[in-house]
């Protein structure tokens, strides 16, 4: 238990240090390093799991089970690897100009308070501290979206602070309504918790459990974006420095996903069925056709992969609403390798864009030409998003449309659609620009593709082999959310 | 059942639903920003009353601790920092021109309707009276959101924002005697943060588009120029 306290008292720990000593020269490091040091509590939170299976701490404040200790690790690694990413990038930043001392401080201390509230909605069994940890993150990372001060950045903030915080307000209402069912059957302190909770679904009342489903729903669906509720999605991710785009992409909204599928697990205990999962399904699918064809008109290299964000994050939704054991695994298998696929390529495209000079899709040309690193990173990630065979997203893309086709047979074709339309619409804007002519006077630049390297292997270790441990918690949490074992 | 034939606490909480849904309706109709607060503040300091009047008649004193969170932060705090903040941009003698003022409080009325409908099967696990109170707080929060959209000024969507957080608390007392303590704590932590955020935001976007007229903030969407 003792890792899982860790766990959370490190990132706090950073973002009081960040606060006072974030403007010193090697800032960067140390955040990596606090990041580091995480990570290695995180590992040793996961080993414990492994020999011991569920923890619950004494009060029954944290959880640890099959379902969240992967993206615990997947959290703290992508947070690593990101911040190794982040401190050249933000250097470099600093030396165009575009940022101060003070927003530097502010940049790194918010970093520590976003990982910090993402380890605390993964960890907490409390459905109303998930809701203040999810809020929490809004609050952490609103800031950082308008960090260059340029006026689309304040506006994208302010859009993501409103439409985010009217949203997840929902949520609340939602947990109200939960908490409310729950008081009825007695056992007031403790009727939040979620391991109580769902030992006693069977008892709370379905009707209200609905409501306050769909409350939930769209409250964390706002941040899972969901259309239509994603607006604030594209620019956010476009607006803010690339550092925050990757760690959005692959952690806030799987973790807004994790608190949709821990609420459905409580709604299928109490009503028996699947209404929820059929919600689920319908907002996932229109998410996931509706990106695909938004990507076909984007400008801005940024908002082309938050639009394939909210492309992948539907086809999760829809997995998890399907339900079978076969879809939730794919969906859980989807999380991790869309989260390291995705924080992969944002880390390319922002060594893209500042080798550019630019985030318009248009002007960047001749990327492998110029800088091969930057090129073929962003090359293979794209092909390995778009679901190609042997990397990672292409298992469980498949593994979803055997699901499909075994249970809904007639969305299948809608599936193969919406990949098909992904896929043109990522290569039409993708190919000019990393072959192609190299413009005039675009030189190579300082840039660490260390994280694009690993974060591509591991996808496609994934694809090609799941490691036992791995795969033998895919199948717990499979059992845990669907009632029975895959394959 | 008869109104008259209920306790005095259910009484009492029943007419504070009335009047917190009264206060948004309101605040719907206003296009005046200083009053427009001063009724917010209304709306917050009727929230404390019921808090308290809750902590007293059903004996569970860590509801003071919310009352007087919620005296601190939406009667006094939240309220001078939006009625500095128009101050300061010289906007208290403007009155904002709402389009569609009948269609917009016709359609307040019609979330009220909407409210009673969604929530209408908690009655078969409680009584009557949970629903209306239930009813009324998922319409103030509905109302807020309105009041976001009818209104173009960043203020106001400030004070939607926060009237949304109202009609959850309002929801929160009522049905289940608050939260567990340390969500409550949580929630009051996270709006006091979002408070000093919006006051951050209105320097920012002042700075930047120099009007707190949140239309001229167009430059992002998927529309064609």
């Amino acid at each position: 238990m003792i890792a899982a306290y860790l766990v959370l008292l490190i990132p706090f720990i950073g973002i009081v240090f960040f606060a006072f000593a974030g403007h010193k020269q090697d800032t960067g490091r140390l955040n990596v390093r606090f990041n580091a040091i995480t990570l290695a509590a995180t590992v040793w939170l996961a080993v414990n799991v492994l020999n011991n299976g569920t923890i619950l701490s004494s009060d029954k404040a944290f959880i640890i089970d099959s379902f969240n200790v992967y993206l615990i690790v997947l959290t703290a690694f992508i947070g690593l690897t990101t911040a190794i990413f982040s401190a050249p990038y933000m250097e470099h930043e600093k030396e165009l100009g575009k940022l101060t001392e003070r927003r530097l401080k502010l940049y790194y201390s918010m970093y520590q308070g976003f990982m910090l509230a993402m380890y605390l909605v993964l960890t907490t069994n409390n459905m109303g501290v998930m809701w203040v940890a999810m809020e929490g993150a809004t609050l952490a990372t609103v800031l950082l979206v308008s960090l260059y001060r340029t006026p689309e950045s304040i506006e994208a903030a302010w859009k993501y602070f409103i439409l985010c915080g009217v949203g997840i307000a929902q949520a609340l209402f939602g947990t109200i309504l939960l908490y409310y069912a729950a008081v009825q059957i007695g056992d007031g302190d403790n009727a939040l918790l979620w391991s109580v909770l769902f030992e006693n679904a069977r008892k709370l009342n379905p009707e209200i459990l609905q409501i306050a489903f769909v409350f939930m729903l769209i409250g964390y669906g706002t941040k899972i974006g969901l259309v239509p509720l994603h607006n604030w999605l594209p620019d956010a991710h476009s607006e803010g420095p690339t550092p925050m785009s990757a760690v959005l992409s692959g952690l806030l909204l799987n973790d807004a996903l994790y608190a949709v599928v821990r609420s459905k697990m409580l709604v299928d205990g109490a009503t028996q069925g699947n209404t929820a999962g059929l919600l689920m399904m319908g907002f996932g699918m229109l998410s996931f056709l509706v990106a695909a064809l938004f990507l076909h008109r984007q400008k801005d290299i940024k908002r082309l992969f938050s639009y394939s964000s909210i492309e992948h994050m539907g086809i999760m939704t829809f997995a998890f609403g399907m339900g079978g054991p076969l879809a939730t695994f794919a969906a859980l298998l989807h999380m991790t390798v869309h989260s390291l696929t995705k924080s992969a390529i944002f880390v390319s495209v922002g060594h893209a864009a500042q080798l550019a000079g630019t985030q318009n899709m248009e002007r960047i040309r001749g990327l492998i030409k110029t800088q091969p690193q930057i090129g073929w990173g962003l090359l293979i990630g794209t092909v390995a998003i778009a679901g190609f065979p042997p990397f990672g997203v292409f298992t469980s893309e498949f593994l979803v449309l055997l699901a499909t086709m075994h249970s809904y047979p007639w969305l299948a074709p809608l599936l193969l659609l919406g990949i098909g339309i992904a896929f043109a619409g990522l290569f039409r804007h993708i190919q000019p620009m990393v072959y192609g002519e190299q413009p005039e006077g675009q030189l190579p630049i300082k840039a660490n593709l260390w994280p694009v390297m690993i974060h591509l292997a591991l996808v496609l270790w994934l694809g090609l082999a799941i490691p036992d441990f791995l795969a033998n918690w895919f199948s717990q949490a499979t059992l845990l959310i669907s009632g029975s074992m895959p394959l | 059942m008869n109104i008259e034939q209920q306790d005095f606490y259910t009484q009492a909480i029943l007419s504070m639903a009335a009047l917190v849904g009264l206060t948004s309706f309101l605040m719907l109709g206003q296009g005046r920003l200083l009053r427009l607060i001063f009724v917010f503040a209304l709306q917050g300091l009727l929230l404390t009353m019921t808090t308290a009047l809750a902590a007293y008649s059903l004996d569970s004193p860590h509801l003071f601790i919310s009352a007087l969170l919620t005296l601190v932060l939406k009667v006094i705090f939240i309220p001078w920092m939006l009625r500095r903040q128009v101050l300061l941009m010289n906007m208290h003698r403007d009155i904002e021109a709402l389009k569609n003022n009948t269609a917009v409080m016709l359609g307040g009325a019609s979330l009220m309707v909407f409210s009673y409908y969604v929530l209408h099967p908690i009655v078969q696990t409680s009584s009557a009276i949970m629903l209306n109170a239930l009813a009324v707080s998922l319409s103030v929060v509905l109302l807020g959101m309105l009041l976001m959209i009818s209104h173009r000024q960043a203020v106001a969507h400030v004070v939607g924002f926060m009237s949304i957080e109202n009609g959850l608390f309002f929801a929160a007392i009522v049905a289940t005697k608050g939260m567990p303590m340390v969500v409550e704590l949580g929630v009051a932590f996270d709006v006091l943060v979002a408070a000093v955020l919006f006051g951050i935001f209105f320097f920012h976007i002042r700075t930047s588009i120099d009007s707190l007229d949140v239309d001229r903030m167009n430059r992002l969407n998927e529309v064609d120029q």
